[in-house]
């Protein structure tokens, strides 16, 4: 990584405050240990992710509302009490906000460059979302075998629709996690590592915070 | 912008007072007691208190991993206008919506 | 082609870093050349890539042009005979889709990627590749949403494609699933340029340049970004209930399950509203530009300008429910709705004036591109006024679905929003192309844009308040009515009128036909302009600026041109653009670097396209789409932003050469 952040000082790149960077660095003698310096001093790809992340709060908040709206609609089909097994799904919101901690060890420790324990905690975490997965298409399943299929009544299609692009949502960070682990190991990424591994944390915890709220809204209170 | 000044402090700034691993671990053993007791409902009958406490409890939950978890507590102004415009956005669109349907009455 | 090769001081050749074949990634060989096709596919350059959105949107602009002269053609006889009643839906319904989403908001970007680099004093944009990768979406769900013409029939829903009504049953061609997911992919476009664009608007300006000394354009565009960031998720949440009930057989909309068709309407409108400013935000940008170099003054009251645009994309969040007066809301929401929509009229009303004032006392040039603002500012103006008689809910009921709406929403649109880009095409032209577009045409144009637009839209009004419903696809003489009053009369004058409008756009095409064979060379500056874009040559230099420029004021172009006499006050002259442009060429910065070019920004276009179409045509092709868009993200997150030598042919032998690794970008 060094010798990266050397050469890119001796650089102009086509972002416009490197030039000022360089002069900087060069008459103090400080590192700033980044060859891109912005106008407000802030990553670039953290306020992208930021901004994503407040985008995507309008997403689920939309699929919250709708099936809010419909939960009670119930033409046909089995209702929520009668299939919902809070005690699995429980276990399941827990091994997910596990996740978010081992997800927390993993930026720890890739800000320590200890890239072991990044590795490690990185396959933990992703474990831990595909036990969550799992337990979904296991609970999906379940739902279906008991006549709760995803064209039953507007309770189904906006249930299976909410809980489905949140585990879509997990399923991509874990491979985005796997994928990562897989780069680190074969050292071939291309920028800041600790900071990837922090915005990828970013998403997982979000996804983990959208998962909060769908767990209390949708399963322990009754419709 | 004051950039010279700022970018110099960047790399180090946004890590500087980050979670300790031992911090950490405390948070989630808070998240998951109160995991439990969100459980704990299901279980037991709490009468009125039912929905003010699992209310409570999501949104707790919920500053809690955005905060110390996501460090936004720790972040940049900007960081915590950018998500919490979104955040603030949907919630009154979508109470409002919800309001038009006469959801809450 | 991504390195400027300048003499180097020898320091930097020890410190050139140990670049191998492995580290560039690529199953490939990265894309380097910098001429014929390649170099525009797969390009990541701000330039080429607005220059791209603005081919695109000129050509739809076209498209829905002819779509409207065929709606007006049907209507300017009785009982016409041009489109059958079902060709008519698709007709009304594709025009409106085609002018906002691949017209309206694709030149939007054109100009926004073109000019906010240069404005803003930087070199490209933050996230180079996410710029191209937004093109290409925003291509794939133009080309699927006008595949619908030759695959069954296109989506005859109407452009707000209201439920039920776009349901299965009352609409059964392919026709809404290739309007939901083109707009789908179009829109995840937007968005990915929208977070890049406020990226770059906030973090790569220029040093000196603070928010408050930024040009009013790029304020605009921040506050359309903003907009667009915030909104964009709302409609993906109606296009996947509206995808999932259609091609999946979900619920949402079935009304004999329980649903609620308001739904629709509320998710649609949530983002509906917002996407209006969307539309003419970066028009009110581009004249408040246009405006004061004409004017030879500077803006008056920029701070009021720019935070009145800002609250009005705020506001803007706030009042999507007029849309919905007519649908029995309750008198509490139509109150609230109502005053907040009036409210709106007022940070509006601030930049009119602001603008008048402005011209006021100027020595006014009235060349092309600032007829063209002025013609913005009377009619956009005529066209709110008749939107605060929609904000009055009573009137507003009398209005709904009426061709009063239409004339309305034209007004503002055709009359705003079009006028504004007109007039930033004469005013860039020279900017981008290096050529004058000629003045005499562009006066002809003009004159017969606003003639044209009234004669169309100024008899509609009438028509809207005798009651003739919008969307009607025929009339009759038997029932036109008599006198002043007839309908014959008035659906002639507008198909007339439409003429005369697309004969003033065909002269703006004629225009730039001849600028590009005869068109004299433009010079340097020749506005006499005020922003930082005309501190280089024109075009500007593939990495924009020689030497990146430090910003002291507001229009710092401007006041390194003049300065104040200590005696007289006055603006005195003491340089003029050419010597300004001399002096940057004069003392370049060395080792300009770039980003390089790329496949996989249009790779993964291709398999989010090849998805899109998978929903219509089964789960096998999707899979495929999947598989391409997986592959394709792994060739864009491992290969760094700068090609390695030997990806370049010839290969570049080692040396002087920049190499640097940008984040993910």
């Amino acid at each position: 990584m060094t010798h990266r952040c050397l050469v890119a000082k001796k650089r102009k790149s086509w972002h416009p405050l490197d030039d000022v960077a360089v002069l900087t660095s060069h008459d103090t003698g400080h590192d700033t240990g980044n060859g891109h310096s912005t106008s407000t001093g802030l990553s670039n790809n953290k306020m992208a992710m930021w901004l994503f992340l407040g985008s995507e709060c309008l997403l689920f908040g939309g699929l919250i509302s709708t099936y809010m709206l419909y939960r009670g609609r119930i033409t046909q089909g089995p209702r929520p009490s009668q299939i919902f097994d809070i005690p699995f799904t429980s276990v399941s919101s827990f091994v997910l906000l596990m996740s978010s901690l081992t997800m927390v060890l993993a930026v720890t420790s890739a800000q320590r460059k200890d890239n072991e324990r990044t590795k490690l905690w990185l396959t933990i975490t992703a474990l831990l979302g595909a036990t969550f997965v799992g337990g979904q298409v296991y609970e999906f399943t379940a739902f279906y075998n008991e006549g709760l299929g995803f064209t039953t009544n507007l309770f189904s299609s906006s249930f299976y629709t909410l809980t489905g692009f949140h585990g879509v949502h997990v399923t991509v960070g874990v491979i985005m996690l796997l994928s990562l682990r897989g780069i680190i190991s074969a050292n071939k990424d291309t920028g800041d590592r600790a900071e990837v591994v922090e915005l990828i944390g970013l998403y997982w915890h979000f996804v983990d915070i959208v998962w909060i709220i769908i767990f209390t809204l949708v399963y322990l209170i009754p419709a | 912008m004051n950039a010279t000044a700022t970018d110099t402090h960047e790399q180090h700034d946004s890590h500087a007072p980050g979670l300790s691993d031992a911090t950490a671990i405390k948070i989630a053993l808070i998240l998951a007691a109160m995991t439990a007791l969100e459980v704990s409902t299901y279980y037991v009958d709490f009468g009125a208190f039912f929905m003010p406490v699992l209310m409570v409890l999501m949104v707790v939950k919920f500053f809690t991993v955005v905060s110390y978890f996501m460090h936004l507590k720790f972040e940049h102004q900007m960081f915590k206008l950018l998500f919490y415009t979104g955040l603030g956005l949907a919630l009154f669109v979508y109470f409002v919506a919800l309001a038009t349907f006469k959801f809450f009455s | 082609m991504a390195i400027i090769e300048r003499p180097a001081p020898t320091a930097s050749v020890s410190l050139r870093a140990p670049v191998t074949p492995a580290q560039s990634m690529g199953i490939v060989r990265r894309p380097v050349t910098s001429t014929g096709w390649k170099s525009w596919v797969f390009t990541v350059d701000h330039k080429k890539i607005g220059i791209m959105y603005g081919v695109f949107a000129m050509f739809f602009f076209i498209v829905g042009g002819v779509e409207a002269l065929l709606i007006r053609l049907q209507l300017a006889t009785p009982d016409g005979k041009i489109l059958s009643a079902d060709l008519y839906n698709q007709m009304f319904t594709m025009h409106a889709t085609t002018m906002i989403f691949l017209f309206a908001m694709p030149m939007a970007a054109a100009f926004a990627n073109y000019f906010l680099p240069l404005q803003l004093g930087a070199r490209d944009v933050a996230f180079p590749r996410l710029n191209a990768l937004g093109l290409w979406l925003l291509v794939a769900g133009g080309l699927i949403l006008n595949a619908s013409w030759f695959l069954g029939g296109a989506a005859d829903g109407g452009w707000f494609m209201y439920s039920p009504n776009s349901g299965p049953v009352f609409s059964p061609s392919n026709g809404v699933d290739f309007w939901t997911l083109g707009v789908q992919i179009a829109g995840f476009g937007s968005l990915i340029g929208s977070i890049n664009l406020i990226v770059t608007i906030l973090n790569m300006r220029a040093p000196g340049m603070t928010l408050m000394k930024m040009p009013v354009f790029c304020w605009m565009i921040l506050v359309v970004q903003f907009l667009l960031v915030f909104s964009l998720p709302v409609i993906t949440v109606a296009l996947v209930l509206l995808t999932f009930q259609r091609s999946f057989g979900a619920t949402f909309f079935d009304v004999a399950q329980g649903a609620d068709p308001l739904l629709w309407q509320h998710l649609f409108w949530i983002f509906g509203h917002p996407e209006v400013y969307v539309l003419i935000l970066p028009a009110f940008g581009i004249i408040s530009e246009v405006l004061p170099t004409f004017s030879r003054k500077p803006l008056f009251g920029y701070p009021f300008v720019v935070f009145s645009g800002a609250s009005i994309g705020l506001v803007g969040f706030g009042v999507w429910s007029h849309h919905m007066f007519a649908t029995g809301l309750g008198p509490i929401s139509v109150a609230a709705f109502s005053i907040a929509t009036m409210a709106i009229a007022i940070p509006t009303g601030v930049k009119i004036f602001n603008w008048t004032l402005t011209m006021w006392g100027g020595k006014i040039w009235y060349s092309t591109a600032m007829k063209f603002a002025i013609g913005l500012i009377v009619l956009f103006t005529i066209g709110g006024l008749s939107g605060v008689t929609h904000a009055v809910a009573p009137s507003d009921t009398q209005q709904t679905d009426t061709y009063y709406i239409v004339a309305h929403f034209h007004y503002v649109l055709f009359g705003g929003m079009v006028f504004g880009l007109f007039s930033g095409f004469y005013y860039w032209w020279p900017k981008v192309f290096g050529k004058m577009l000629n003045e005499k045409l562009g006066g002809w144009n003009f004159w017969l844009m606003v003639i044209g637009m009234n004669m169309t839209f100024g008899p509609m009004h009438i028509l809207g308040l005798q009651g003739q419903p919008r969307r009607m696809y025929v009339w009759t003489e038997a029932r036109a009515g008599e006198g002043f009053f007839n309908f014959g009369f008035w659906n002639r004058v507008a198909s007339f009128g439409s003429l005369i409008l697309a004969i003033g756009v065909l002269l703006f095409l004629i225009n730039v036909v001849h600028t590009t064979r005869k068109g004299k060379p433009a010079p340097l500056d020749p506005w006499d302009a005020r922003t930082l874009e005309w501190i280089t040559t024109s075009p500007p230099k593939e990495h924009n600026f020689d030497r990146i420029p430090v910003v002291h004021h507001l229009d710092d172009f401007f006041h390194r041109k003049y300065q104040e006499d200590a005696t007289t006050g006055a603006m005195v002259q003491i340089a003029t653009g050419e010597q300004l442009v001399r002096d940057e060429e004069a003392n370049a910065d060395a080792h300009i670097h770039l980003p390089s070019p790329s496949y996989w920004p249009i790779a993964i276009a291709i398999g989010v396209g090849t998805l899109g179409m998978g929903v219509v045509y089964g789960v096998p092709i999707m899979i495929v789409g999947v598989l391409i868009i997986l592959g394709s993200s792994f060739g864009f997150v491992l290969e760094p932003s700068v090609a390695d030598d030997i990806d370049y042919d010839p290969p570049m032998s080692g040396g002087q050469e920049t190499k640097e690794l940008a984040p993910l970008g």
